[in-house]
């Protein structure tokens, strides 16, 4: 089968970044110490439930590392004068952005997924609904791996102020979806703020799925996971092709 | 059908235009020098024809194909070179080659073949699984000509492929550049030495502040913008070109232990140059006559300094 040219150029570019980037120190830092840390600092210690908060911290752990590839990837390249070459080739800023999301997503699941059978294994969680937990799965990480690349768009060939940066963006987004405090027993105002976080549906699937807690419900979780997808790639496509030869 | 086509090309930058309504065609089989001082847009008009950057107006056309609406066809027919551009330091050379494969195209089973007789060819044979991140400069820009040429292209652009590089170094990319061209490639490259640029280029293009200022054979340019004439002359001893004086000297210029002597008739300024050593008894230890050069037309034609 001979797949489109597009789609070729981007499977290429992501095999690129699986080689290059994931053995990149800051995505080891910001994508797996950074939600083990928040994980410790949160639920440890505090004699709280953890099949409760265990959806939670699992949506937060797909976050994270979903999202830490992409950031790293525009900047390091510009850094590197590796960026123009890659424009050169039969890619587009499409088929760029695509390969930077499959190399991000692909990294958030396979973690996500060996978090998950880990914890089921050691704690004898409750599986919950996999169809669910699947589509979860692979929406919030391209989801999310999206919104990695669109903040790799500032126009900066330095990697480690990128890194900072999306940081500063990720953190809030954290603390405003129901991982702290379930959405079913936030306030008014509080619950409002938290439907802007892309995390709350990915929490309230997995909530529903696996402990039966759900608020929202899947449909329209996966709905809103959906279209934060395409307003990051939306996003994505505006920025860095508007910043693509700033830093050349 | 011409390898390259452009009609009317313009680029600004902010205020900057920085190639100015630039139309262009070159044939298949040709090897254009592209010339121009510091920031005359000769890097702009490569970013532009290999689809890195978009023109503000203008058409561009890659062996027929038109890159605004095909551009991944369109870029599977061209190798290029970029300036300062580096390949990836984390992979080794033949990983850096097998991925410029993959991305234009190449089946798998071809690659890692191809890019093992390229490295050798390119004489890296015993460093292809080291990464590129211990390589010297001009080994690494071997290894970025391998990713250019890895899909045997139609095109090849090359951004001042042998700057900075020692001499052994640049044989080989000049012999490389000759190289594709015998397989019958085009090839556009440009750069600041205009003796590599005469020797290689079969048409030349004088770029000059965004503007295209003259396209042709390098001895047709030097024809018609440098009409003088010139002696080079070296003495086995220091003198001072102050003692020349003769109606058809009209200008002496030192160059290293060499005078050159500008003058409207070659034939009186040498006999009377070697009237005046035979006089003095001084040996002449070389003497040439000069056709017009390529570096007085290139002078002429983008003038002021
Ligand atoms: N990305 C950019 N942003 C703003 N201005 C630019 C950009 N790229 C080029 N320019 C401007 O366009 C003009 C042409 O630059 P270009 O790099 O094409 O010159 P060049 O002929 O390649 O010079 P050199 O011989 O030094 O490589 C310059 O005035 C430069 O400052
Ligand atoms: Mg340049």
């Amino acid at each position: 089968m001979v797949l489109p040219l597009f789609f070729q150029g981007a499977l290429a570019v992501a095999g690129k970044n699986v080689r290059i980037y994931y053995t990149k120190p800051p995505v080891f830092i910001f994508g797996l110490l950074f939600p083990l840390f928040l994980f410790i600092a949160f639920f440890m210690g505090r004699g709280l439930a953890l099949s409760r908060f265990y959806p939670g911290f699992l949506a937060m752990t797909l976050f994270f590392t979903a999202s830490s590839v992409g950031p790293l990837i525009t900047p390091w390249e510009k850094r590197d004068r590796t960026y123009e070459r890659l424009l050169s080739y039969p890619l587009t800023i499409g088929s760029i952005i695509l390969g930077d999301i499959l190399a991000g997503a692909l990294f958030g699941f396979a973690i996500s997924l060996v978090i998950l059978v880990a914890s089921l294994l050691i704690f004898s969680l409750p599986v919950g609904d996999p169809f669910i937990v699947l589509a979860a799965f692979l929406l919030g990480t391209i989801a999310f791996a999206t919104l990695g690349t669109l903040l790799a768009s500032p126009a900066s060939d330095t990697p480690a102020t990128v890194m900072m940066l999306s940081t500063l963006v990720r953190l809030p987004l954290i603390f405003i979806s129901g991982i702290f405090i379930p959405l079913a027993d936030l306030g008014g105002a509080a619950q409002a703020v938290a439907y802007l976080s892309p995390l709350t549906y990915l929490v309230d699937l997995f909530q529903g799925a696996m402990n039966g807690t759900g608020v929202i419900g899947p449909a329209t979780d996966l709905a809103a996971l959906l279209a934060y997808f395409l307003l990051f790639g939306a996003g994505a496509v505006y920025f860095q092709r508007r910043n693509v030869m700033k830093g050349l | 059908m011409p390898a390259i086509e452009a009609h009317h090309l313009t680029r600004r930058f902010g205020s900057i235009t920085a190639v100015d309504d630039l139309t262009l065609t070159v044939e298949e089989g040709e090897i254009f020098g592209f010339l121009g001082p510091n920031g005359a847009g000769k890097t702009t008009t490569i970013r532009l024809l290999t689809g890195v950057l978009t023109p503000d107006t203008g058409t561009i056309r890659i062996a027929g194909i038109d890159l605004r609406t095909d551009p991944l066809p369109a870029k599977r027919c061209m190798g290029i070179i970029p300036e300062n551009s580096a390949v990836y330091s984390d992979l080794t050379a033949i990983q850096n080659l097998t991925l410029a494969g993959r991305l234009y195209g190449l089946p798998a089973a071809d690659r890692n073949a191809r890019a093992r007789s390229l490295l050798a060819d390119l004489g890296l044979a015993d460093r292809a699984d080291e990464k590129v991140r211990t390589f010297s400069k001009g080994m690494k820009q071997r290894v970025s000509i391998g990713c250019a040429i890895i899909h045997e292209p139609a095109v090849l652009f090359l951004d001042e492929p042998t700057s900075g590089l020692d001499v052994q170094s640049r044989r080989l990319v000049t012999g490389m550049i000759r190289r594709m061209h015998d397989q019958g490639s085009t090839v556009f490259l440009t750069t600041h030495n205009i003796d590599e640029a005469n020797t290689l280029c079969t048409r030349i293009g004088i770029i000059n502040r965004g503007i295209l200022a003259a396209t042709d054979r390098p001895e047709i340019l030097k024809q018609t913008f440098d009409t003088t004439q010139s002696i080079e002359i070296s003495f086995a001893r220091e003198i001072d070109p102050s003692v020349f004086s003769h109606p058809n000297v009209l200008r002496i210029d030192q160059r290293g232990d060499k005078l050159r002597i500008v003058t409207d008739d070659p034939d009186r300024a040498v006999k009377y140059l070697a009237a005046w050593a035979d006089r003095e008894g001084v040996r002449i230890a070389s003497l040439n006559t000069l056709g017009p050069s390529l570096e007085e037309a290139f002078l002429a034609i983008t003038g002021e300094s």
